[in-house]
């Protein structure tokens, strides 16, 4: 995304600033040279998206449900020949 | 172990009980809305989780984001605005914070707690959701002629649409367990509004090959003129499962969801409601969702890139086409022979035959399924 685009979706309220070290910058600003990326925000944000939901989903524990209810599912799974 | 729902959150919004009661009696006080079918298997979506973490209809806030940014407020990714049109005679006296009751013809459904009225833009809705403003796309079309307004807020669905295909509706909570309990920990969805050829029939076993389950979830409801009627695909398949498909490994269910034809978007969406099903994977094939030439080949398969925390893996699969001196369904990464050896499969050109009542070729369809699609006067949707 190029600066001018950014700016103005972050005039627009999508978007905001977080600041991160220089040398970090420069750092990611040669790995994505020649990738899909066409912006240290853009990649920060992938990689932060790839991150976050991963926490999230080990932070989530299994689902419950009741015991009534799965005998209810499990029942009907039977009758109609899924299980 | 079947992928977490989308959202973290498998939501529930079907009542039941004593609280059922009370609402069906609040429910005769309250003002109505009447909705069509498709927005009636959207109320049932949501309430059974296939939206997964929607709770109702988008409200202004999360109807922009997904809009400009395909995701929700909270930054979870979504593609396809979950909405409820309304004209404003239709909600004179309706005010934000009010209760309206849903039905579909006379049939009570819901209640809405109204969080939001507000405009929309629909020129800007199907420019961005379709890439294309031309009438002569059908969701555009269809978009086109919408109401003005639309209602945002959480629902409470009370009672279903009577489906046609009660046998094969499975709602998330009922295909998670089932996958639990077939032992799956793997599991490929498959999307589709088709009677199935050999070319659908080769990606899914593919994809099959390398985990542990396969459900297969055809659209029913809304699809343009042209496209074949639910209950065609519905026996097409059972013909083509019967003699064809390993029952342990096969899941088969409907889900009542209109098409929307948006091509890359779509495609998401596609990914995301199976993902609430249970899916660990999904099948994006050549040109998924799309119509006409509005979209690239593989446009579905680009978008995919500005999704990392998607939560369910696509697999990409490559058009095939039948191979005479291979024997058998191939695709251009692994077939060395030329043009002269490949039967394509057309699906303009297999509607034509089908049309004209001729069996297809075996190297296109299973006999099985032809005979039961050609079973029917009439299998196109006018």
């Amino acid at each position: 995304m190029v600066a001018e685009e950014l700016r103005e979706r972050e005039a627009r309220g999508r978007y905001t600033t977080v600041s991160i070290p220089i040398t970090l910058y420069r750092r990611i600003k040669e790995l994505i040279k020649d990738t899909g990326f066409t912006s240290v925000s853009q990649f920060v944000i992938y990689i932060l998206r790839e991150v976050i939901s991963s926490m999230e989903e080990e932070k989530l524990r299994g689902e419950s449900i009741s015991e009534e209810e799965k005998k209810r599912i499990i029942d009907r799974l039977k009758k109609l020949g899924y299980l | 172990m079947v992928s977490k729902p989308h959202g973290m959150k498998l939501v529930n919004r079907v009542v039941a009980g004593k609280r059922r009661e009370a609402l069906l009696r609040e429910a005769q006080e309250l003002p109505k809305i009447v909705v069509n079918y498709s927005l009636a298997a959207d109320l049932e979506n949501i309430a059974h989780g296939v939206y997964s973490p929607l709770e109702g209809f988008m409200i202004q806030e999360d109807y922009l984001h997904v809009l400009y940014d395909m995701r929700l407020s909270n930054d979870v990714p979504w593609t396809i605005p979950i909405i409820l049109d309304v004209d404003p005679e239709e909600i004179s006296g309706i005010k934000e914070g009010d209760e309206v009751a849903i039905r579909y013809g006379d049939h009570l459904m819901a209640i809405m707690n109204v969080e939001e009225i507000y405009g929309w833009d629909k020129l800007e809705y199907v420019k961005q959701v379709y890439k294309t403003d031309d009438r002569g796309h059908p969701g555009v079309a269809k978009t086109i002629k919408k109401k003005e307004l639309l209602l945002g807020g959480r629902i409470d669905l009370i009672d279903h649409v009577h489906s046609r295909f009660e046998k094969y509706t499975l709602w998330p909570i009922e295909t998670r367990l089932l996958f639990k309990e077939r032992g799956w920990k793997t599991i490929v969805g498959f999307q589709t509004r088709n009677v199935p050829h050999l070319g659908h029939e080769y990606v899914q076993k593919a994809a099959l090959t390398f985990v542990d389950g396969l459900f297969i979830n055809p659209l029913i409801g809304w699809k343009k003129p042209g496209d074949f009627k639910d209950e065609v695909i519905v026996e097409a398949y059972e013909a083509l499962l019967r003699h064809y498909y390993p029952r342990d490994s096969v899941v088969f269910a409907v889900l009542a969801m209109e098409m929307r034809y948006a091509g890359p978007r779509e495609a998401i969406h596609h990914a995301i409601v199976r993902k609430n099903f249970g899916c660990t994977h999904f099948i994006v094939g050549r040109d998924h969702a799309g119509v006409g030439n509005f979209y690239g080949p593989y446009e579905a398969w680009e978008i995919f890139r500005e999704f990392p925390d998607l939560g369910i893996t696509p697999f990409f699969i490559r058009e095939s086409f039948y191979c005479k001196k291979c024997g058998g369904m191939v695709n251009a990464k692994i077939c060395p022979h030329g043009e002269d050896s490949r039967i394509r499969i057309s699906g303009t050109q297999l509607r034509e035959m089908i049309k004209r009542g001729e069996k297809p070729l075996k190297e296109v369809m299973r006999p099985e399924v032809a005979e039961a699609v050609l079973r029917f006067k009439e299998p196109f949707i006018k």
